[in-house]
């Protein structure tokens, strides 16, 4: 099961963000986690919203550039070493991860963001091997 | 359609008649003009040694400086009684430089414009809005008696208010367009910002651009946002020698024709002053030989370019001039190397993933110049990978072409600054 990721470009200035978060909250799209990267130049804001297209949407009329894209939400968990259990089925796969980031943590789940290489073939391998992927949806009801 | 006979005049009757207005032309600035007689004195030349086209080149050169020297009037061959319109540029760097017209003038402006209007495909049909400053600019004025003379119905929108120019072209359905490139790309962003796609929604056919190089790659952009079959013409001129109306593009898109009976061209190398046989580059010099109030004579235009003058598939016989690739005043030295600003352009556009604004930031670092060209981002994407291949992709083309190394900067879409006028998008912060 996918997630939809909302990817925002952003340049490096102050108040950027900012203003990128004031659309999100103008049109009452909640974030639901967030992970920012970036280099000295520019910077790649990933959020997880209760809702992406609507997110999209705003933040293109508003002349930022941003993308949907398809990622696995995975709850696992929360005990040491399943995370590394996880990463070698996928490793086994042939699938590469691009990046990753942590979501939020309970006491007895933990949830990570994860991009690979083939989105597809992922959420088959997550499938077979029976592990709990979320939607937007779940996640904005817990 | 061809506006006039002289368009397809052969060529030796052509080079009659410019050598007897040129004859008549010199004549009259040595009588009525003190410092083109001081000039010519010094020069060792009268005007009675003008005997063919060739003997033009033992004329003096006139310069942006010469004009200034003599300000406001000192250059004009007439009274202030006989002038009708006075123009004036900007001024930016130093005093303005003025211009006068007769009404002579007037009347050969307005055949010159209308002549390039038609090369462009205008016809009396047309509805043309122009979106060039009114005022002290000449670009709108002479735009707009030539389009009028052609019995198009003149739009005078001028610039600015950009949603307002939108619904004028909406609701008066213009067929043709006059702007600079950057502002005609800015209206169709504007267009789509208000939901007008501008090639389903509006009914411009033509543009006719100037007051700023149209590139190779700038027109294709004009038809990406504006359609693949909008005619897009270039034209050429410049206060001092009339104003727009030296020369214009036809729709064979193979050079801009000179209208040869009013101005005659020269290419001479820069530096040291020598014409330049046909087919070279170099400096493009102008004698008005049909002008009244400010007839000036060997005006160095400082636009690079080159002169052709086998006939046209148009039918006109007039000399073509090549689309500029810049002006030796917009030239930049960076670390030694010569720089068009039209060449970063080229560039710029050849990479889909960029939208067509940019801005060139030059600065010092230590004793070397630091170019940075920022841009704005168009495509859109999760991934870092994809980011640094755009911009390598772009400094492996500047290298490649100028054989400069260039940071590139991108930033979003809409953040840079967008021109009504003459796009400025150079900013040279290395001090003076």
């Amino acid at each position: 099961m996918f997630a939809k990721q909302l990817t925002v470009f952003i340049e490096n200035r102050t108040g950027r963000l900012s203003e990128v978060l004031g659309v999100l909250k103008e049109n009452n799209v909640n974030i639901l986690s967030l992970s920012l990267a970036d280099t000295t130049e520019f910077g790649l804001l990933r959020l997880i919203v209760d809702n992406a297209a609507l997110g999209k949407e705003k933040l293109t009329e508003n002349g930022y550039s941003s993308l949907l894209s398809d990622v696995s939400i995975i709850a696992i968990s929360h005990e040491v070493g399943n995370l590394q259990s996880l990463l070698k089925i996928i490793d086994r796969a042939g699938i590469n991860i691009e990046y990753m980031y942590g979501l939020s943590i309970q006491a007895t789940e933990a949830y990570i963001v994860l991009k690979a290489s083939d989105s597809e073939k992922i959420d088959a391998l997550l499938e077979e091997n029976g592990v709990k992927t979320l939607t937007c949806e779940d996640l904005a009801k817990m | 359609m061809i506006w006039s006979k002289e368009e397809t005049l052969p060529r030796e009757e052509m080079e009659k008649l410019q050598l007897s207005r040129l004859q008549e032309t010199v004549n009259r600035v040595y009588a009525k003009v003190p410092a083109y007689r001081k000039k010519m004195d010094d020069a060792g030349v009268k005007p009675e040694d003008i005997k063919t086209l060739a003997d033009l080149a033992k004329l003096p050169f006139v310069t942006k400086q010469d004009m200034r020297d003599n300000y406001p009037f000192g250059l004009f061959a007439v009274d202030k009684d006989s002038l009708v319109r006075i123009h004036a540029s900007s001024g930016t760097t130093g005093k303005p430089t003025v211009v006068g017209y007769t009404q002579g003038d007037l009347e050969t402006w307005t055949e010159c414009v209308s002549r390039i209007a038609c090369m462009g495909g205008a016809t009396s049909k047309d509805v043309a809005q122009i979106c060039f400053g009114y005022g002290m600019f000449t670009g709108a004025l002479g735009l707009h008696y030539g389009l009028e003379k052609i019995g198009a119905a003149i739009v005078p929108s001028s610039t600015g208010n950009s949603e307002k120019q939108i619904m004028y072209m909406k609701d008066f359905e213009t067929s043709l367009l006059v702007a600079t490139p950057s502002y005609a790309l800015r209206l169709a962003e504007v267009a789509r910002e208000m939901g007008v796609d501008p090639e389903k929604d509006l009914k411009v056919r033509i543009a006719l651009v100037g007051s700023e190089l149209l590139t190779d790659a700038m027109r294709e952009e004009m038809h990406k946002f504006w359609g693949k079959d909008l005619l897009v013409t270039t034209n050429y001129g410049m206060s001092e020698l009339m104003g727009p109306g030296v020369s214009g593009e036809c729709l064979e898109h193979c050079g801009l024709h000179i209208n040869e009976d009013m101005f005659i061209p020269e290419i001479i190398n820069p530096e040291t002053g020598e014409v330049l046989p046909a087919g070279e580059q170099g400096e493009l010099v102008i004698t008005c030989i049909k002008k009244e109030g400010l007839p000036l004579i060997r005006y160095r235009t400082k636009d690079i370019t080159r002169l052709f003058y086998e006939p046209c598939k148009c039918g006109r016989t007039l000399c073509r001039m090549e689309n500029l690739c810049g002006r030796s005043d917009d030239m930049l030295k960076i670390r030694g190397v010569n720089v068009f600003p039209s060449q970063i352009e080229e560039v710029i556009l050849s990479v889909p993933e960029l939208g067509p604004h940019y801005e060139i930031v030059l600065e010092r670092e230590g004793y070397s110049d630091k170019l940075t060209v920022k841009v704005e981002l168009a495509a859109e994407t999760d991934s870092f990978g994809v980011l640094e291949a755009i911009t390598k992709t772009v400094r492996h083309k500047l290298q490649v072409i100028l054989g400069l190394d260039a940071k590139v900067q991108l930033v979003s879409p809409n953040t840079l600054q967008r021109f009504e006028g003459k796009a400025k998008r150079v900013k040279d912060l290395r001090s003076k």
